[in-house]
């Protein structure tokens, strides 16, 4: 069974009265139990839970030293083109909005490798916008095989292939897909993308699946925090890591919790998810699948983000650009996709990890494995 | 002359050690000496050749013998590429082969380990191989040319000591060719105490010495207990009365009989 199959079996509706009517008594058993069922992770995520932070985070903590150890894995996403042809209501790439366009260049790419290799990087994320005519497959797969002279590992954030296409990629050099589902209610999903390919929303939900097959090592998934009703995204993108888990089980996965920032457009209906409840989720995430990496972005303030790796988060980017060729460019050439809370260098993120007695890692796999 | 052989070499200690969860690179030189290991594993997925203050190899008194691992591998072909890339860039012939096909409970993939085991010790490698404790697998590993056996005692990571002992115990008292290490799970001095004391050759620790506030000190602790286990088991222990009993109500009766 696919998991748009499953997705159907629950309502926004459905999940909020469930979670509403959970009791401190389940809060509590859930925190005790070694392995949780979905109904526990649903408690872990209901106002009842939001009591029970420290218990819930000294679980956190217990698990992620048992899986991850006192490691921090720093890379940093690496804009290499902004064209796009969705209307997503929420991002600054949206094709409506009059943002100056661009797309590197393969001497533009290689100039830009060789400035973040030069900061120490040897992890990379690349994203474009969703744009098949002016990015196809084929420039992602050249710009891969540049990128590959320089970092041991690289992923990509971009718009959905099929299975055939990530095989091409990952021949090229990728190990690592990150794709978010923005948010699991169809309904809200279908109003924020109003016209391009993403408006398809049961191809979204199924493409990390289509990465797992083609051989990925690692695949991240998230709800982008804020479009919709919390604890309904943030129950379903346990549910779809449950499900990758169980189905795919040789790739490693992360869980990402990118929240809503200000950004370039009109759209500000978004539900703020403030800090307590954001903490809440990453907790619940670690307590019901603790084997799996947690990313926070830039998107999070420095204080903020430093709280979060003793209880979870493995994963953080540092030395952040969102503009296409923000690390080469010193002047704005094309228009950032979202702002920045974050802005500290490698070097200053490595002090912070190591200030806090975790060691940072730059390197946790190799493309010629 | 109590001594420990792994693919012709001679090793002092029964403790083997690894690299990876430490809070920072240069606690690794500090257990590594308080342990007095003198072999050490590190995940070839980390290793960084290039950079001098972020290579982990930098950090490893010489004296270690370096046993690098596949971790990342999810079948044999990865395991052998990754085994064949460590040995090119020098580090030694040893290899420990990890195979997992499952992240979740991170168990290893003893099929796929087989395979990748019987290639590499023809290529001359010094195969030890990390295994789901399992009879039947055991013997083929050994078949296979591996130069140890490395059965599990928990999930990796879990420090919930050797839950696996009905079948560790087993593979240790029917494998005599090759040394067996117990690997994973030991997650306190008394677990590897008890691996001794069953009779296994050695014991791998890392998540319960990287993992704890004091690493330097429970590397310490963890050199002891390998050591208390090992005399033990050397000493032969007592068999274990199931409880004091002066009289003999069925057998009794013998002694009135001539």
């Amino acid at each position: 069974m696919s998991f748009s199959k499953i997705v159907e079996r629950y309502t926004p509706e459905v999940i909020a009265e469930m979670s509403a009517q959970v009791t401190a008594e389940q809060v509590l058993e859930a925190i005790g139990k070694e392995t949780l069922s979905e109904y526990d992770f649903l408690a872990l995520l209901s106002p009842a839970a939001a009591d029970y932070l420290e218990p819930m985070a000294e679980r956190a903590r217990k698990l992620t030293l048992q899986h991850f150890g006192r490691s921090v894995l720093l890379y940093t996403p690496m804009y290499i083109a902004n064209h796009c042809a969705n209307k997503c209501v929420y991002c600054s790439f949206n094709t409506a909005n009059d943002i100056a366009r661009m797309q590197l260049t393969m001497e533009e790419i290689e100039a830009e490798a060789k400035a973040i290799r030069a900061e120490g990087f040897k992890h990379i994320l690349i994203l474009t916008g969703e744009d098949r005519h002016k990015t196809p497959v084929s420039y992602i797969v050249d710009a891969v095989k540049v990128l590959k002279k320089y970092f041991e590992c690289i992923s990509v954030e971009i718009y959905p292939l099929l299975e055939e296409e990530y095989r091409q990629v990952i021949e090229a050099g990728v190990s690592g897909l990150t794709i978010y589902q923005e948010t699991y209610d169809k309904e809200r999903y279908l109003s924020l993308h109003p016209k391009g390919p993403k408006r398809n929303y049961e191809n979204r939900l199924n493409t990390p699946e289509y990465g797992a097959r083609a051989g990925m090592n690692f695949v991240s998934i998230g709800a982008l925090l804020g479009l919709s009703e919390g604890v309904f995204d943030a129950f379903m993108t346990g549910l779809h890591g449950d499900y990758l888990q169980r189905h795919y089980p040789s790739v490693e996965y992360g869980l990402s919790l990118p929240r809503m920032r200000p950004h370039i457009g009109a759209f500000q209906d978004f539900t703020p998810i403030g800090d307590r409840f954001f903490v809440q989720i990453l907790l619940a995430y670690k307590l019901f699948l603790p084997s799996m990496s947690i990313n926070i972005s830039t998107r999070e303030l420095p204080s903020f983000r430093e709280h979060l790796i003793p209880i979870g988060a493995n994963n953080i980017s540092a030395g952040v650009s969102t503009q296409v060729g923000g690390h080469t460019t010193t002047e704005a050439s094309s228009d950032p996709q979202f702002e920045i809370a974050d802005g500290r260098s490698l070097e200053e993120m490595k002090r912070v990890i190591k200030n806090l007695g975790y060691q940072p890692i730059l390197k946790n796999w190799s493309g010629d494995f | 002359m109590d001594q420990l052989i792994v693919g012709g070499v001679e090793f002092k200690s029964r403790l083997f050690i690894g690299t990876g969860k430490y809070p920072s690179k240069a606690v690794i030189e500090e257990v590594a000496t308080a342990s007095e290991s003198e072999m050490i594993t590190v995940a070839l997925r980390r290793v960084d050749l290039g950079a001098d203050e972020e290579n982990i190899l930098k950090y490893i008194p010489e004296h270690l013998t370096l046993l690098p691992n596949t971790s990342g591998a999810r079948n044999a072909e990865e395991a052998i590429r990754i085994a064949r890339l460590a040995r090119a860039s020098g580090c030694g012939d040893f290899i420990k082969i990890e195979v997992i096909s499952d992240n979740k409970y991170l168990l290893p993939d003893n099929m796929e380990t087989i395979k990748a085991t019987e290639v590499l010790a023809k290529e001359g490698f010094i195969v030890m191989p990390y295994m789901s404790p399992d009879l039947m697998a055991a013997k083929a590993l050994v078949k296979a040319g591996a130069a140890a056996i490395m059965p599990l005692g928990s999930p990796i990571g879990s420090n919930r000591g050797i839950r696996t002992e009905e079948i560790t115990q087993i593979i240790i008292n029917e494998i005599n060719e090759v040394p067996i290490v117990i690997d994973a799970g030991i997650g306190r001095p008394s677990d590897a105490a008890k691996a001794m004391e069953m009779g296994a050759d050695a014991v791998l620790v890392n998540t319960a010495i990287a993992s704890s506030s004091h690493p330097r000190d429970m590397a310490e602790a963890f050199k002891y207990a390998v050591k208390a286990g090992r005399l033990a088991y050397l000493s032969k222990m007592g068999a274990v009365g199931v409880h004091a009993s002066a009289s003999s109500p069925l057998t009794g009766f013998l002694s009135e009989v001539k």
